[in-house]
């Protein structure tokens, strides 16, 4: 189908995810969301933590990311990311240690503006999420 | 000439040694298989990365005032080393292939009157370079409890390594490691990552990408991360090379071994079969001389 194009997740450890049948695919890139459909222009952009959600004809997934990047050249999105959880089968507790680790990173008196920003980020995710 | 009781109890204390390298060799195969797997696992993962930071490179117009790790100091004065290594020996030429060389690299740079900076991943490298170079390694990073390879401890050192240059401790980063060919084959590897050495690649693509935010943004965002995926796949490698190396040694001192019980059984039966004769012999000559 014309409408369709493919979306690659890769960790450090292995390929993550592969699908062929994607139709959108919205990232949290570092200046806010972005989806991003067939015949996107050629871009590289980095990841902020937040929610990948992929679209497809055989369902939507949706995903936990920390940090990453996308880089989209014809039609193939690449997400290279090194830490990424799966909504659909994640544990409650996990999330629950993340939130509380990002917590006490936050608190942390010597932060710089930008490590900031994510972090405060990653807690609103997280929130959301729990 | 050993006694036959000597004799007999040579042969079990190899026999008993044998069985411990085979069952080293064993697990050095499983394990091997494992790491094998993730070696290849991880490599996507380093190749998307380079590509992505070849392309973001070639897109940068104003080489002047690219990231410093992408384009180095300007000078080449200090040269930080990172050797890794194992944490576990009996794995044959393993450790010494990569500290050879790491030596000749070594010697090289303080004949050009540079300076020298090492750090060690691994207990084996430093006990063997402690004697020789103990006042100029500045690190000895060790990860004896983790059991594989993990992107977790690879991010560690590449903080140490960014957190280093970035205080202006050293000019140039060279890693070294073992790169996994085959079992028997490793090829010690000496791989620059500081400034980031892309001469050789080809870029091939004529596209232009856009970017967000800007190039300078992504690059100085991406390169430290590239400086950990860059020791992450060596660390990779080195494990898989490990157990590869540790394997055939295993299965070269268990042939060893099984030499060896032949030979000794053949003395062995030699000596017992002569302790037979000469005591036919006394009884013969005995009975003859009535």
């Amino acid at each position: 189908m014309s409408e369709d194009f493919k979306v690659e997740i890769v960790n450090p450890e292995k390929s993550f995810l592969v699908k062929e049948d994607v139709s959108e695919v919205v990232v949290p890139a570092f200046e806010g969301e972005m989806g991003i459909l067939r015949d996107h222009i050629s871009i590289i952009s980095f990841l902020k933590p937040g929610i990948i959600k992929i679209l497809s004809k055989s369902g939507d997934e949706n995903y936990y990311v920390e940090d990453g990047i996308v880089e989209f050249k014809n039609n193939n999105l690449s997400i290279l990311t090194s830490k990424i959880f799966d909504l659909s089968n994640i544990d409650k507790s996990k999330m629950q240690i993340l939130l509380k680790e990002a917590e006490e990173e936050a608190n942390k008196p010597k932060i710089d503006d930008q490590a900031k920003y994510l972090i405060d980020q990653k807690i609103d995710v997280l929130r959301s999420l729990n | 000439m050993a006694s036959l009781d000597d004799l007999k109890k040579r042969i079990a204390s190899v026999k008993s040694t044998q069985k411990i390298t085979k069952a080293m060799k064993m697990v050095a195969a499983a394990k091997l298989r494992r790491a094998q797997e993730s070696a290849e696992k991880g490599r996507p993962y380093s190749e998307k990365m380079n590509n992505v930071i070849l392309n973001l490179s070639n897109g940068i117009s104003d080489k002047e005032n690219a990231p410093k790790l992408l384009s180095g100091t300007g000078d080449d004065k200090v040269h930080l080393c990172v050797v890794m290594t194992s944490d576990r020996g009996l794995c044959g030429g393993f450790n010494s292939n990569i500290i050879k060389k790491a030596k000749s690299f070594f010697s090289k740079i303080s004949n050009e009157n540079k300076e020298l900076k090492i750090i060690t991943v691994g207990s084996k490298g430093n006990d063997q370079l402690k004697r020789l170079y103990g006042d100029k390694i500045i690190e000895n990073i060790s990860f004896k409890e983790s059991k594989n390879a993990n992107y977790f401890d690879a991010d560690k050192v590449g903080k140490i390594i960014i957190e280093k240059f970035e205080s202006g401790e050293f000019d140039v980063c060279t890693i070294f490691y073992n790169q996994f060919k085959n079992v028997i084959t490793q090829i010690p590897q000496a791989q620059q990552i500081i400034p980031l050495n892309n001469e050789g690649d080809e870029n091939n693509s004529d596209e232009s990408y856009e970017f967000e935010p800007d190039e300078d943004e992504i690059l100085s965002n991406l390169l430290p991360k590239n400086i950990s995926t860059q020791i992450f796949k060596a660390m990779l490698e080195n494990s898989a090379s490990e157990q590869g190396s540790r394997m055939s040694a295993m299965d070269n001192a268990t042939r060893n071994a099984g030499e060896m019980v032949d030979k000794l059984t053949i003395v062995y039966n030699r000596s017992r079969q002569a302790a037979i004769t000469k005591e036919l012999i006394e009884i013969i000559s005995g009975a003859e001389s009535l």
